[in-house]
């Protein structure tokens, strides 16, 4: 029966996983994902699934246990957050080259030091280039809806997929969340066919040998275009979603673009808050925008570049900092598609592109509000009409 | 060489072999030192198979039978650990005198 | 009903400040109000001051920042007056419960507030009586029921009883308590 639960973002997340009800779960708990694993472990105990449930003693072994799961050929899955995430990180790169279709919620938390336990994305920015999918969620309904979709996505295009929501704000927050019957979800997902299980004895195979100069490189080429194939992928399974369900989200959302002058750039929660802001704008006649960028990984440089290359200047919201000099990682790759992406000639290209600001908001769970946000977009007004940019790299929120 | 290698729209995806692999890779031409065994003199104690790094002791009816000289890297545990006495069922022989 | 109500509420942490948000959230959700209930971001801390929010609005929410000009504040635990601001950011329309046996023109006179609407309910002696211990969050919650008009008592007490049963399959006597220490407050609450 479908059911419209008031659930916090991690139950909604458990639920999923309930309802996925994968083979084998190897976690290890922590703030502020603790609970996907607790409320799991529970459904476990209490033989609403059938999941053999392996309890590590860290991160690490999680992914480790996950990844020999996967490779046997059961349908795998764990959850983590922040230093989690951090000590998994060598295991990531595992997962993904060997073409396992592990699912892990991840819930966004900042790294240490100094020790924090709010949200920021450091932790899966951290980890973009690991060869996972990434989709980060507005809300609870999202992340929902996301796991189920990820388990097809992942199982298709053979890749492992962190779909993660901001800690405390989505992950604490109770919201109304729309559940599907339990036979709905498995009737979505399918029952799960391995690729290449390492537990078909007729057909032994080796796996993670070791690859030298003379066929790593072919390896990771492999790699890459499996990366470059789930775009489409990703694209069908939400087209059949929506079919089932009514429901369906793109690459990334765009919201109020179609005749903006202007538009701001983020993932995650802070979209929602966002949408408020344009919506108090819009009734003053501004003509702002925004784009939720939902799918980082693989990331939709053509698509984003197309959407937002009409605009007189946008800025890119930072929940992280590439710590690099330059920019955070959202606004050094959305800038950096509009430039390698352009429609135009060559000729014509000089000053024909959006002006970009960069902010970083939000580090270690610093809140951003409405008014923050309107101030952007006051910003951006300001750069369109010609004024000169002072700066690319703006602070949202922080004493000077 | 290099032309025999595949290119990367021809490998198995994951990184994945066929199992056992190793066999096909000879590693006898990396040996210059060769072990001789002397089936008169050998006392089928298998201490020579137990110690082998490479499994190239060869085992029929539970009985050495021989060396696999295909991937034996020649590196004279086998001679090294064999216990006849006052001359050792296996001798280790430079593989320049074979020639 | 104005278009979105936010409700921020004071507590000690282990009064239930979070459970009594959650609780009110989901009956607003039953009674076909969109909704958010969330606590203040935290590790937990017995006896700290702790704060929890609800907004509850007839459309969508997507608001994702925190709550600081609530249109109600619920205060869990009246000693926390002396050191927080449990004012701060309410308009001066604004609605304030107190868990305290003093009327609401004794506190308003003791905390020296001018305009708000005051509202006060015994919360911690009628838990005390139907539960056997001070846990005011669920008397507190029919206080809010009442003030509020949001919702109505017979759909937040049926919601309730459904949560409860489920938190505590094997103490029955606590869910009864409860449900009495709700009505109890809906019907005690004063105001001015």
């Amino acid at each position: 029966m479908r059911k419209k639960l008031a659930i916090t973002g991690n139950e909604a997340v458990a639920y999923a996983m309930k309802q996925i009800n994968p083979d084998v779960v190897a976690a290890y708990p922590i703030t502020p994902a603790t609970e996907i694993v607790q409320i799991f472990s529970q459904y476990v105990a209490d033989g609403e699934v059938n999941t053999e449930f392996v309890a590590v003693e860290s991160e690490h072994s999680a992914m480790s246990a996950t990844i020999g799961a996967s490779a046997a050929g059961s349908r795998a899955m764990t959850a983590t957050s922040s230093q989690g995430l951090a000590l998994m990180f060598e295991m990531l790169y595992i997962a993904s080259a060997l073409r396992l279709p592990i699912v892990m919620p991840e819930v966004n938390r900042s790294l240490s030091a100094p020790i924090n336990i709010h949200a920021d994305h450091s932790d899966t920015m951290g980890a973009r280039d690991c060869g996972w999918l990434q989709i980060y969620c507005e809300n609870s309904q999202e992340a929902y809806d996301s796991l189920i979709q990820a388990v097809r996505i992942a199982e298709e295009s053979l890749l492992p997929i962190m779909v993660t929501i901001d800690g405390f704000i989505i992950s604490h927050a109770m919201e109304a969340v729309d559940t599907f019957d339990n036979k709905e979800v498995q009737n979505f997902i399918g029952k799960y066919k391995p690729a290449h299980p390492l537990l078909d004895i007729k057909h032994p195979i080796t796996i993670g040998a070791i690859d030298f100069n003379d066929y790593y490189f072919e390896h990771k080429r492999s790699q890459i275009e499996a990366m470059n194939n789930v775009e489409p992928v990703i694209l069908k399974i939400n087209e059949e979603f929506k079919k089932s369900f009514g429901r369906g989200y793109g690459l990334f959302e765009e919201y109020m673009m179609q005749d903006a002058e202007t538009a701001i750039v983020v993932i995650g929660s802070t979209a929602g808050t966002a949408k408020v802001a344009v919506d108090n704008l819009r009734k003053q006649g501004k003509k702002v925008g925004l784009l939720r960028l939902r799918v980082f990984r693989p990331f939709p440089a053509e698509k984003l570049s197309k959407a937002l290359s009409h605009l007189k200047a946008v800025a890119v919201l930072d929940r992280s900092t590439g710590m690099n000099a330059y920019a955070g990682p959202v606004c050094t790759e959305v800038a950096s598609s509009l430039y390698t992406h352009s429609d135009l000639p060559a000729s014509q290209q000089a000053g024909k592109k959006p002006k970009i600001l960069n902010y970083i908001y939000g580090l270690g769970g610093r809140d951003i509000f409405v008014e923050d946000i309107q101030k952007v977009y006051v910003d951006l007004e300001n750069v369109a009409k010609g004024e000169k940019t002072e700066k690319l790299i703006n602070y949202i929120g922080v004493r000077e | 060489m290099s032309d025999e290698k595949k290119g990367w729209k021809e490998l198995p995806i994951g990184a994945i072999l066929e199992a056992g692999t190793a066999k096909n890779y000879k590693t006898g031409d990396w040996r210059h030192i060769r072990p001789i065994w002397n089936k008169e003199k050998c006392i089928q104690c298998l201490r020579c198979w137990i110690y082998c790094p490479d499994s190239s002791i060869i085992i029929k009816d539970g009985k050495v039978d021989g060396i696999d000289l295909d991937h034996c890297k020649g590196c004279g545990i086998c001679a090294a650990e064999c216990p006849v006495k006052p001359v050792k069922a296996i001798t280790m022989v430079s593989e320049k005198e074979i020639k | 009903m104005k278009n979105m109500v936010e409700i921020r509420w004071h507590g000690r942490g282990g009064q239930g400040a979070k459970t009594a948000a959650l609780l009110f959230a989901d009956s607003a959700m039953s009674a076909g109000k969109f909704i958010q209930a969330f606590p203040e971001y935290g590790p937990e801390r017995m006896g700290a001051p702790v704060q929890s929010f609800d907004r509850l609005s007839n459309e969508p929410i997507t608001l994702h920042c925190g709550i600081t000009s609530p249109d109600i504040v619920a205060v869990l635990d009246p000693t926390l007056m002396a050191t927080v601001d449990v004012t701060a950011g309410l308009s001066d329309g604004g609605v304030i419960i107190i868990n305290t046996a003093s009327s609401p023109a004794e506190m308003r006179k003791e905390m020296g507030l001018s305009g708000k609407k005051i509202f006060t309910i015994d919360a911690s002696g009628i838990s005390k009586e139907t539960l056997g211990r001070d846990i005011p969050n669920t008397p507190m919650l029919g206080a809010l029921v009442k003030v509020s008009g949001l919702l109505e008592i017979e759909n937040v007490l049926e919601d309730t009883k459904k949560k409860l049963e489920k938190k505590f399959r094997t103490k029955p006597e606590l869910i009864e308590g409860n449900i009495l220490a709700i009505k109890r407050a809906y019907e005690e609450v004063k105001g001015e």
